[in-house]
């Protein structure tokens, strides 16, 4: 052996018994950075929006008024009602467009369709994701707002119907990767049973794979509305920016997110329109918690349960 | 949760990243500068209708200043104010006077008056589809348009035939709150005791809300005239209702016939000095005025020229 051998192997020696201990460390503390994070955002929201959350806020305004009107000089109102109308009918179309399609595309994706089909449309799918939320926010306003107002003879293209197929576009990946997952998880014996029992590929599915993954399928609709819900730039632009009650899906509307992404930057740091724009997005926060609650709740339901 | 932090996270670097060029291209050209008053940097946020006519500025302040490198960011009246008083803009380009608290602000934080230069008039145009029938309104309808309570809500109360637009809806194409322009169409249009409307599509930039028009035909939207463009038509503007009917044009602008226009503004803390100076002479002069023409606002006016 030469010399310069001898020495790596002496090296890589030496490094296996420090190295591995640190190596060790350093993954252990990337696990438990995490938890360090979220408690620090919560932190930092909380203490910005403290003064006015316990101060001058008034609650019942906040909550039940449709004025958004921050900056007034006559007189400032903090009522989030439409805002919150808003990001609940965005959200809400989007889901009732992206659920079936998400669950659909799982369905075809886990149980009809052949190998080489299977990783192509997986691919494709999957790279919907990787589109940048501005892209998304763009193609709203530019392809999508004309078209509705032609179809539709809507007043004005950019509105919930627009934010919410884009958002649908948005979660119709996060959708359909973990619903097929979760129908993966449904054991082959399953399949098999009904299959011997006479069941078609159609009966099969309704009648016993929904059934068997339907916790797993709640799961990633929650994932979906999550995504939804915490999406700015592109419902920011696509749906129209506009405080109002919406009264139909060709209304344009405001969403909390979009409220914080547009005036954050214009506020006078500790004023009270900066702290009740940290109100809005402690809330969102809260609201994040309990979607990822319930589906975490759900999924490890799904685990706790013996499968077979 | 992670809306409000990705935002800060961006805000934070953004600044980061702004800061960390301008104190490096300010440190390492420093040798080569005798005037070392505020570097060879100037620092410019604020108005977003302004904000073209100062990045032309800053291009052709090159050919006179090569040396000097004017660096320019948008974001609203309001945040170049706000970046003028916290330290991270030398001028802060306006379209709104500052307001008393801002004033009060500035001088606590930094125990300097502000100093105000009006550097070029604009006329705000009110916008409609190319397609729409209308040729003018009064300051009292388009305060019935856009003012709280008001009530002219369709085409069909303005007298026209709007036949692009299907159901004869009046959609308010206005900017979000931080904007110069907002608070200047509210101040003249509406009054110091009347809101806007609410549910009125809020764009963050000037240029936005006349792409915005231009693809809608039921629209209506107020922005600055130097963003006139192909698919839309600015309304004549009388003051009072039968009153003479102003087109916004430079000498409407100037004689004050044209309802809604107003002075432009950059402000800086205490008396400018060094580039600062030297910068703002050059706005105010010959050929910074040139560029206010050629970007299409209206030169501030000098007697005897």
């Amino acid at each position: 052996m030469t010399p310069s051998l001898d020495r790596r192997a002496g090296l890589s020696r030496r490094f296996s018994r420090l190295g591995e201990p640190a190596v060790e460390w350093a993954i252990r503390l990337c696990g438990w950075s995490a938890i360090f994070f979220v408690f620090a955002i919560f932190f930092f929201v909380f203490r910005e929006a403290a003064p006015v959350l316990f101060g001058e806020l008034d609650l019942e305004e906040f909550f039940t008024s449709v004025n958004w009107r921050p900056d007034s000089t006559i007189r400032p109102q903090f009522g989030i009602l439409a805002l919150l109308a808003g990001t609940a009918s965005v959200t809400a179309l989007a889901m009732a467009i992206s659920v079936p399609a998400g669950f659909g595309a799982a369905i075809f994706i886990s149980e009809f369709c052949g190998p080489k089909a299977r990783e192509a449309l997986k691919i494709v799918i999957e790279l919907l994701a990787a589109i940048p939320s501005v892209v998304w926010g763009f193609i709203g306003y530019m392809v999508l707002n004309p078209v509705i107002i032609w179809t539709t003879g809507a007043p004005i293209g950019i509105n919930i119907l627009n934010g919410g197929i884009i958002l649908a576009l948005m979660s119709v990946p996060v959708i359909m990767s973990v619903g097929e997952d979760a129908l993966k998880a449904v054991p082959d014996a399953y399949r098999e049973a009904a299959l011997a029992l006479g069941a078609s590929r159609w009966q099969l599915t309704t009648r016993v794979l929904l059934p068997a993954a339907k916790n797993g399928l709640l799961a990633a609709a929650l994932l979906g509305v999550g995504r939804a819900v915490g999406e700015t730039m592109a419902v920011l632009m696509a749906t129209g920016h506009s405080v109002q009650i919406p009264h139909g899906v060709l209304d344009p509307v405001r969403t909390l997110t979009a409220t914080i992404a547009a005036e954050l930057g214009e506020t006078v740091v500790g004023g009270t329109h900066y702290r009740v724009l940290f109100v809005i997005g402690g809330l969102l926060m809260v609201m994040s918690l309990l979607v990822n609650l319930t589906a975490d709740l759900i999924v490890n339901g799904v685990r706790g349960r013996p499968n077979t | 949760m992670s809306v409000t932090t990705f935002w800060i996270d961006l805000a934070a670097s953004a600044s980061m990243v702004m800061c960390s060029t301008a104190c490096s291209a300010g440190k390492s050209r420093q040798p080569a500068s005798t005037q070392a008053s505020s570097g060879l940097v100037i620092r410019i946020t604020g108005s977003d209708t302004m904000v073209n006519l100062v990045q032309a500025w800053a291009e052709n302040y090159k050919t006179a200043r090569p040396e000097v490198s004017v660096q320019v960011t948008g974001g609203g009246s309001g945040v170049g104010i706000a970046d003028l008083i916290n330290g991270t803009a030398d001028i802060a380009a306006a379209s709104r006077e500052m307001k008393a608290d801002e004033m009060t602000r500035a001088k606590t934080h930094n125990g300097m008056e502000p100093q105000e230069f009006t550097i070029a008039l604009d006329a705000l145009a009110v916008y409609v589809h190319k397609d729409n029938p209308l040729d003018s309104l009064s300051v009292e309808e388009l305060s019935e348009i856009y003012g709280e309570g008001g009530r002219i809500q369709r085409w069909s109360q303005l007298g026209v035939k709007n036949s692009a637009c299907k159901r004869d809806a009046i959609i308010r194409v206005g900017r979000q709150n931080s904007s110069g322009t907002y608070a200047y169409f509210r101040e003249v249009v509406l009054g110091d005791k009347r809101e806007y409307k609410l549910g009125s599509i809020d764009q963050s930039g000037s240029k936005d809300v006349v792409a915005l028009v231009s693809r809608t035909p039921c629209a209506i939207g107020y922005s600055g005239m130097a963003f006139a463009a192909g698919g839309v038509k600015a309304l004549k503007i009388s003051k009072k209702k039968g009153g003479p009917m102003v087109s916004p044009t430079p000498d409407a602008t100037i004689s004050g016939s044209y309802a809604i226009a107003r002075r432009l503004y950059l402000y800086t803390l205490g008396e400018p000095t060094g580039q600062t100076q030297a910068f703002l002479g050059w706005v105010l002069g010959l050929d910074g005025q040139k560029v206010v023409r050629d970007v299409g606002f209206v030169p501030v006016p000098v007697p005897g020229r």
